[in-house]
């Protein structure tokens, strides 16, 4: 397609290109209507590629002048339009963290993100899902002779928070972008390791793409493949099944059929068993509340280090309000929220993990589990 | 039957905060206005024998379109006692002036009254969270009204929000009103269900809003 630009010196002329104009269906660029075409004024038709050679022998023909204006539209449409997703999707360069990704995605971008920080980043084999798909953690850990207490994260335990694997990915991109320049994570680094397991509930996050969107449980199937999905959050060995819970499969909170009956729960609790004496520091993401949780659900009997569990917590949330004014509340789920058994958060501190949280990201209720992509990155950047 | 200070961070508080915003909102929203709870400012209960137990409530409410205007607002919530299908009882005031939304929606009533098919959309939000501009009031009319159906089924251990909406139809009128069925989508907190719940809403930008008849719907097995 070609844009031309001509100036009509006599009426004739004018009627002349009204009437290619009309006949041809021309788009008319400059006037929008041909009625407006008056000698001595700009006219800017674009004339669609195959239909280029006839204008041109007719302008000549009827002794009309003309530039070419743009002599190629597809390049300069090309040109200013934002590349595609999929050519993106390989390279973490490009990977953009202020959208969602599907599964797949976020694989390739774990592959990824260890080829292009090897020094410091390792992949790891955790387990399978019910579904038979694997579990990797990434390993954060800067190379030294000392060995280094563990922080723990995990996200995307219930499939319908997709701001929680969001804000995982957000979190090794920011250390791994700012570990040289930003002091604050160099020494972290240098006296911690980071463990962080990007999708827990991989299964159910699929279906959370690909069929229900508000999709909360694994993909277990139960009752004869007649009812499926275990809340994962209930099916840790922490008071299991005592409050908070339901027995029914159809239930959102339905508990499993016993404590770490589901792989995916086996998987990363023999994983914190083996190393629960490094390990300084579990936290688990979820949304939506804004909320830093501490223990328990199941008992509103604090913890033995209630006091120092909420000073952190709550330095925590007023360092997060700092940065864009949102509010966090601060204390255990059972007086916060409601009662619950077999958290992982609640179990990761019975077996003596001293520091454990559960972050429930934004917002409060506005947009809930669907939350805009446009809230990714400030969520992500207060959060850290 | 004296009132006891309870944590306002606590879900006690929370959950009787969320029924009086649903209620507020309802009574005050439109296409053009959606309240949602800020924050609890205070919060004390009142065990009255016989009858149930009432909450006095000091709230801050936004505007969901512009979050930076917040209203003070005063609420009981009465949760009657037993097992009776009653709604519980809400009274609220609020301090100050609301924004005028008179322009807005006198454009959107029009707006829907001039079309020349009845208007259908599903999955507002989308499942990225994406809402048009265009649907934008058709989402604010849904919040609005759901506040009503949340008002209706709540009890002292739900709490309830919207999740989405999977699907609105308009429906034709004669009248001068705008009429809308809804098929939405309910997060309830404490079981962590999602409910759909089918709504019949009405709106004149001189009537406000008025949800003429609710069901609740079956889950289905999939989707």
């Amino acid at each position: 397609d070609q844009v031309l630009h001509i100036v009509p010196e006599t009426s004739q002329q004018v009627q002349r290109l009204q009437h290619l104009c009309s006949t041809l269906l021309l788009d008319l660029w400059k006037p929008l209507l041909p009625e407006d075409i008056w000698a001595g004024e700009d006219l800017h038709i674009r004339v669609p590629a195959p239909l280029v050679q006839e204008v041109k022998d007719s302008l000549d023909q009827h002794m009309i002048s003309y530039k070419v204006l743009i002599p190629d539209m597809q390049e300069l449409v090309d040109q200013s339009m934002p590349r595609e997703r999929s050519s993106h999707r390989q390279v973490p360069e490009g990977y953009v963290y202020t959208q969602y990704h599907p599964m797949e995605e976020i694989y390739r971008w774990m592959t990824q993100i260890q080829k292009s920080n090897s020094e410091l980043v390792t992949q790891h084999y955790l387990g399978k899902t019910i579904e038979n798909r694997t579990m990797y953690y990434l390993q954060i850990s800067q190379p030294s002779d000392k060995t280094k207490k563990i922080i723990w994260m995990d996200c995307g335990i219930h499939a319908r928070e997709w701001i929680s694997p969001a804000f995982c990915q957000w979190f090794v991109k920011e250390i791994l972008q700012n570990y040289k320049s930003d002091p604050k994570i160099s020494r972290f680094l240098q006296n911690l390791d980071l463990y962080i397991l990007p999708v827990l509930n991989i299964d159910g996050y699929i279906y959370s793409w690909e069929k229900d969107r508000l999709w909360r449980k694994n993909c277990s199937p139960h009752m004869n493949g007649t009812c499926y999905g275990t809340d994962l959050n209930r099916n840790f060995n922490s008071s299991w099944g005592s409050i908070g819970v339901s027995f029914n499969c159809s239930s959102e909170i339905f508990c499993g059929s016993g404590p770490e009956s589901e792989p995916e729960t086996r998987a990363v609790a023999q994983f914190i068993e083996r190393k629960k004496s490094d390990i300084l520091c579990y936290l688990t993401i979820h949304s939506y509340g804004q909320y830093i949780l501490t223990p328990y659900g199941s008992t509103t009997k604090p913890p033995s280090n209630s006091e120092e569990l909420m000073h952190v917590a709550e330095k925590a949330a007023a360092a997060l309000m700092g940065k864009y004014g949102t509010s966090y509340k601060v204390g255990p789920t059972s007086l916060i929220l409601y009662n619950n058994s077999g958290s992982s958060r609640d179990w990761a501190h019975m077996i003596g993990i001293p520091f454990s949280y559960t972050f429930e990201l934004r917002d409060k209720g506005i947009h809930g589990f669907i939350l805009p992509p446009d809230q990714i990155q400030p969520t992500c950047e207060e959060t850290m | 039957e004296a009132a006891m200070e309870l944590p306002p961070s606590h879900y006690p508080a929370s959950r009787a905060a969320a029924l009086a915003t649903g209620y507020a909102c309802y009574r005050r929203g439109s296409p053009g206005r959606g309240l949602a709870l800020r924050a609890v400012r205070r919060a004390r209960r009142q065990d009255i024998d016989d009858v149930g137990h009432k909450y006095h409530l000091e709230l801050v409410l936004e505007d969901i379109l512009d979050k930076d205007s917040t209203v003070n607002c005063t609420a009981e919530v009465l949760y009657h006692l037993g097992n009776k299908n009653i709604a519980p009882d809400v009274q609220f005031t609020i301090e100050g002036e609301l924004k005028n939304t008179d322009e807005a929606d006198n454009i959107f009533y029009n707006r829907i009254k001039t079309l020349e098919k009845e208007l259908v959309a599903e999955n507002i939000p989308d499942s990225h969270g994406n809402v048009s501009p265009e649907m934008e009031p058709i989402h604010l009319l849904a919040w609005v009204a759901s506040g009503y159906v949340i008002w209706q089924n709540s009890k002292e251990n739900t709490k309830f929000q919207l999740a989405q909406i999977k699907h609105v139809k308009q429906v034709k009128r004669s009248d001068e009103y705008l009429e809308f069925d809804y098929l939405i989508l309910l997060h309830e907190m404490v079981s962590q269900e999602i409910i759909p719940w089918q709504m019949r809403v009405l709106w004149h930008p001189q009537h406000g809003v008025q949800v003429t008849q609710d069901s609740r719907q079956p889950k289905q097995a999939s989707e």
